[in-house]
């Protein structure tokens, strides 16, 4: 985990079981092991009341360990993207009593809570648990483009191509750590670029 | 009055009894200006001179947050209490010049929701008249549960079923009416904050199903009209200030340490803001701890105390004051 640097800098903690009957997981690659991890302190019966929404690696990786704990429904979208009217649609129609577990990238922890938020859901009540890369998506101040999986420091705008200093200034508006120009004043001038978020 | 608690010079300009029970208080400002404006949910800190004693007694502010030229407050008469409420009803009468704080909020609404349940028991109706105002004002979705004893002791319960029609459920108790309360509880759309003000019983039991439902801690909103508990007296050292003080039967530990002209800070005097919270330095007795404020950790360790609820029993009791 990240030192904290900035306020607005996420933090995340580790998957803990809360009461309730309802329970959603949102997890990409390694955060399945982050759920898998925590049903060893879950109370029986708690995945009756389970969803797991999981995007699998290429591999498909950790399914079947997912599928072990017998939830009540196993989702595997093959992206964030196809996944988020679903998602956009499950929390419009829930209750009070419907818990948020996150865990896997920064990104999709992100975007995931941007959704619960519009959907009236408190970020301090949403459980997150980050692991695997550090990559971040990245809003160029300039543009306005979003940069996906950006690992490096300083990084390259996708959409405009400035050569942008990744901050570590997070909007949870915009799920997206905000990207500024770091040589405007003298374009010449190229700082070396070093992966900074494996 | 206390460190941070600013004084307003207030004339009652209306006495008004509502029920056997209730009796409704107008003050204004004694220099004709507007009073500060608050937010639904606040209260004010009520000076009663009542002889040679003070008290000094929270009440939820019940009138609209948009019309500040006076306040309100409902007081139900406790004739087992301590004789606040007592002396509110029997001594104080239009035209009498009075003290209170400025408003104070620990049960504001958060307007983040999407939705505001409320439910109400009793005179815990109060700081919900204020709300309901602020959200009618701005549009605001609300749903209010209000139980009493009977119906003609559902204060304001004719005014709220007016104003917001079957926004309001009411339940009495003489024809057994209750809450559905894990019905009510889980058909809420996610996004609803739930506001609870009444009695310790009523408070306990819905924090208690909406935490096991589900409701993170987060959306819980809940205010408790504790007043101290009367009990026998007891001696106090005050470390700091130097004094030696007893605080009597009918008094609580901080109407002691005022009346002995020391000025410790507070916000609700009801154990639960956590302004006046003091070390104890050393103790030989038994802590009644009335508080919502310290852990039960606090509580066996002996080391602190909640002197505006709090009380002791025992031989030697030094606060750090
Ligand atoms: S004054 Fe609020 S806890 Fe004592």
């Amino acid at each position: 985990m990240a030192a904290k640097t900035i306020i607005s800098r996420p933090i995340y903690g580790t998957l803990s079981p809360q009461p309730g009957k309802h329970h959603l997981f949102i997890a990409d690659a390694e955060g399945a092991l982050a759920i898998t991890n925590m049903a060893g302190k879950a109370p029986p019966g708690f995945f009756d009341g389970a969803e797991i929404v999981f995007i699998p690696d290429p591999e498909g990786k950790h399914i079947s360990a997912l599928e072990a704990l017998r939830p009540a429904q196993l989702h595997l979208p093959p992206s964030f993207a196809s996944l988020l009217p679903r998602l956009r649609q499950t929390l419009t129609n829930a209750h009070m009593g419907l818990r948020l577990y996150l865990a896997g990238t920064e990104g999709l922890i992100g975007q995931a809570m941007q959704a619960a938020l519009e959907a009236g859901i408190d970020h301090t009540s949403i459980e997150t648990e980050h692991r695997g890369s550090l990559a971040r998506r990245m809003q160029c101040v300039h543009c306005k483009g979003i940069t996906e999986n950006v690992t490096t420091q300083p990084a390259l705008c996708s959409h405009c191509g400035l050569l942008l200093l990744v901050r570590d200034h997070y909007s949870r508006r915009l799920a997206a750590f905000q990207g500024v120009c770091i040589n405007a004043e003298d374009r010449s001038e190229i700082p070396p670029m070093e992966e900074a978020f494996p | 009055m206390s460190t941070g608690t600013t004084k307003l010079d207030v004339v009652v300009s209306d006495v008004v009894p509502v029920n056997d029970l209730v009796t409704r208080f107008h003050f204004r400002r004694r220099d004709g200006e507007l009073l500060p404006t608050f937010s639904g949910g606040a209260h004010v800190v009520v000076e009663m001179r009542d002889g040679d004693r003070t008290r000094l007694n929270p009440y939820s502010l019940m009138g609209s947050p948009l019309d500040t030229r006076e306040y309100t407050i409902s007081i139900r008469r406790d004739d087992v209490g301590r004789g606040g409420s007592l002396f509110m009803h029997r001594s104080v009468k239009p035209g009498l010049e009075m003290v209170i704080s400025y408003p104070v909020n620990l049960f504001s609404l958060d307007l983040r929701a999407k939705k505001h349940l409320m439910l109400a028991g009793g005179i815990g109706i109060t700081p919900f008249m204020a709300q309901t105002a602020q959200l009618a004002g701005g549009g605001g979705n609300f749903e209010l549960h209000y139980t009493c004893r009977t119906a003609s002791l559902g204060t304001y319960a004719d005014v709220l079923r007016e104003r917001y029609g079957n926004r309001v459920r009411l339940y009495h108790d003489d024809r057994e009416e209750r809450i559905d309360l894990d019905r009510l509880l889980s058909s809420q759309p996610l996004g609803t904050h739930l506001y609870v003000c009444g009695p310790a019983g009523m408070i306990n039991w819905v924090r208690d199903r909406a935490a096991s439902l589900g409701w993170p801690p987060e959306t819980v909103h809940f205010e408790h009209f504790a007043a101290p508990q009367p009990g026998a007296p007891f001696d106090v050292e005050l470390a700091v200030s130097g004094k030696t003080i007893r605080v009597g039967e009918q008094q609580s530990l901080l109407e002691a340490i005022e009346a002995a002209g020391v000025d410790p800070p507070y916000l609700c005097r009801g154990g639960v803001c956590g302004q006046c919270e003091t070390n104890v330095i050393s103790s030989d007795g038994k802590f009644i701890h009335n508080d919502h404020w310290l852990s039960e950790e606090d509580h066996r360790s002996g080391c602190k105390i909640m002197p505006c609820v709090s009380r002791f029993e025992g031989k030697l009791l030094v606060l750090e004051r």
